[in-house]
């Protein structure tokens, strides 16, 4: 079944042409890595999925809602639509629990104690139990994203959306971080992942994806296939200069 | 100065009482009020904006005892009887609104975009986001501009006298204008209004250093 759909989309900032016709399909339990240039569209097209951004113009249905319908409460795809973003976004005026309780406490009205034992099992998940009432800048950008990927989690949602999640973090933060990612892509959740992580979309993703330009020029259900063999000459060129570092 | 002191101690004190009564009125409602300003200000509708822009800038550049003897004079003719103090004390709120308005504005603005957006995507809607999220850490960032706003709504309640407003700075006219001792008087007056300024100064600065170095 599929979770997100994006049919006909076009992006415009003004006349910047951000999204050009953008036509994806992705099912539940899918675990998509977007790769491309910087300036291609990645970002903007992840942040569509979830409303931060409206698209301009076609179709785009993430878990049966019509995103580019005016009436739709963005606020509801946002609850079962999680994000995980490059600068982490914690608030800084929460400690680490906190931080992970004020979204199913507010959004989804849940008891304050049920919550916590929850973020607390979802620290220990990610193995943070001990920094538990830590305030965002006493900890590293590492430990910052595995929170922010536990806040995310805590929402129980049906699909993450991870915009670059390990482009801020020192390299030795940065297999932390993919760790806690595959452990939730094992579990079945849906998965949109910008990256520049060759080996994680290589040994986590199911899917991959291309995009150059705001457009998506491969896309491609054989991971290994598309590595060891791209069709687009752009993707051949993009991979050739960041494998060869 | 002590004589003065000792001998219209009562009058002192129940100035002391109304300038304190009205300033921490005036302080809490212009908190209220400027940061409902603050708050229409970067609202994503332009008519909304332009409304919290009209405000500031209009309340701002008028002088404070223009706008109170306007609340003074205009509120009984029109619409209802009130007194100097009731009077004084609007208009000081009023007037000191629009400066926390755009003190806090500026707190918004600085906290980073990315707070909101961490916020929106858990599906917290704007205002919870704001109350939450955002407001509490513009409110620290800008406690220092934040305390001379108090400091100066403090000293500028001395407007209340132009009304009778029964403050210090009116009890301090009506002892000079007995006792003809004005310089006694009037520094006696000074004393008193340190009193008030002084521990909020104080206050101030331990709130800058818990929280905005935290």
């Amino acid at each position: 079944m599929s979770m997100i759909e994006f049919h006909d989309v076009e992006k415009y900032y003004g006349k910047f042409h951000a999204l050009k016709d953008i036509n994806l399909t992705i099912d539940r339990g899918e675990v998509v890595t977007i790769i491309g240039p910087s300036g291609s569209g990645k970002s903007t097209l992840l942040r569509t999925i979830n409303g931060l951004e409206r698209i301009s113009d076609g179709k785009l249905i993430v878990n049966n809602f019509d995103l580019a319908d005016k009436k739709t409460n963005m606020n509801r795809i946002r609850k079962n639509v999680g994000m995980v973003f490059q600068h982490f976004n914690l608030y800084a005026n929460k400690d680490v629990l906190d931080n992970i309780t004020i979204g199913p406490e507010l959004v989804l009205k849940r008891n304050k104690t049920e919550v916590e034992k929850e973020a607390m099992d979802l620290l220990d998940m990610v193995g943070l139990a001990d920094k538990a009432h830590n305030y965002p800048a006493q900890l590293s950008g590492g430990q910052k994203q595995r929170v922010a990927i536990a806040r995310s989690l805590a929402m129980q949602p049906r699909a993450i959306l991870f915009d670059e999640p390990t482009s801020a973090l020192d390299p030795e933060m940065i297999g932390d971080v993919l760790d806690v990612m595959q452990q939730i892509a094992k579990q079945g959740m849906t998965m949109v992942v910008v990256t520049h992580e060759m080996g994680f979309a290589r040994k986590v993703g199911n899917r991959i994806v291309f995009m150059a330009d705001g457009q998506i020029l491969e896309d491609a259900h054989d991971v290994n296939a598309f590595f060891d063999n791209p069709q687009e000459p752009r993707a051949k060129e993009f991979l050739s200069k960041i494998i060869n570092h | 100065m002590i004589t003065i002191i000792t001998e219209h101690w009562g009058e002192l004190l129940s100035g002391l009482g109304y300038t304190l009564g009205s300033s921490v009125i005036a302080l809490i409602g212009s908190l209220v009020i400027g940061t409902v300003f603050a708050l229409m200000e970067i609202s994503t509708y332009k008519w909304v904006r332009g409304i919290g822009r009209t405000y500031v800038e209009i309340i701002r550049n008028i002088p404070l005892l223009v706008i109170t003897m306007g609340f003074y004079v205009i509120v009984p003719t029109f619409f209802v009887k009130i007194d100097g103090f009731t009077a004084g004390t609007i208009g000081l709120m009023i007037y000191t609104s629009a400066f926390i308005a755009e003190t806090i504005r500026a707190g918004i603005e600085a906290v980073s975009t990315g707070q909101m957006e961490g916020a929106r995507s858990v599906g917290l809607t704007y205002s919870q986001a704001m109350i939450h999220i955002i407001l509490p850490q513009a409110v620290k960032m800008v406690i220092p501009p934040l305390g001379n706003q108090f400091i100066n709504l403090v000293k500028n309640s001395s407007v209340l006298a132009f009304v009778a407003g029964f403050d210090l700075m009116y009890q301090g006219k009506i002892i000079a204008s007995t006792t003809f001792n004005t310089f006694d008087t009037y520094l006696a007056v000074g004393v008193f209004y340190l009193i008030i300024t002084m521990p909020l100064s104080y206050l101030m600065r331990y709130l800058e250093k818990k929280w905005v170095t935290a």
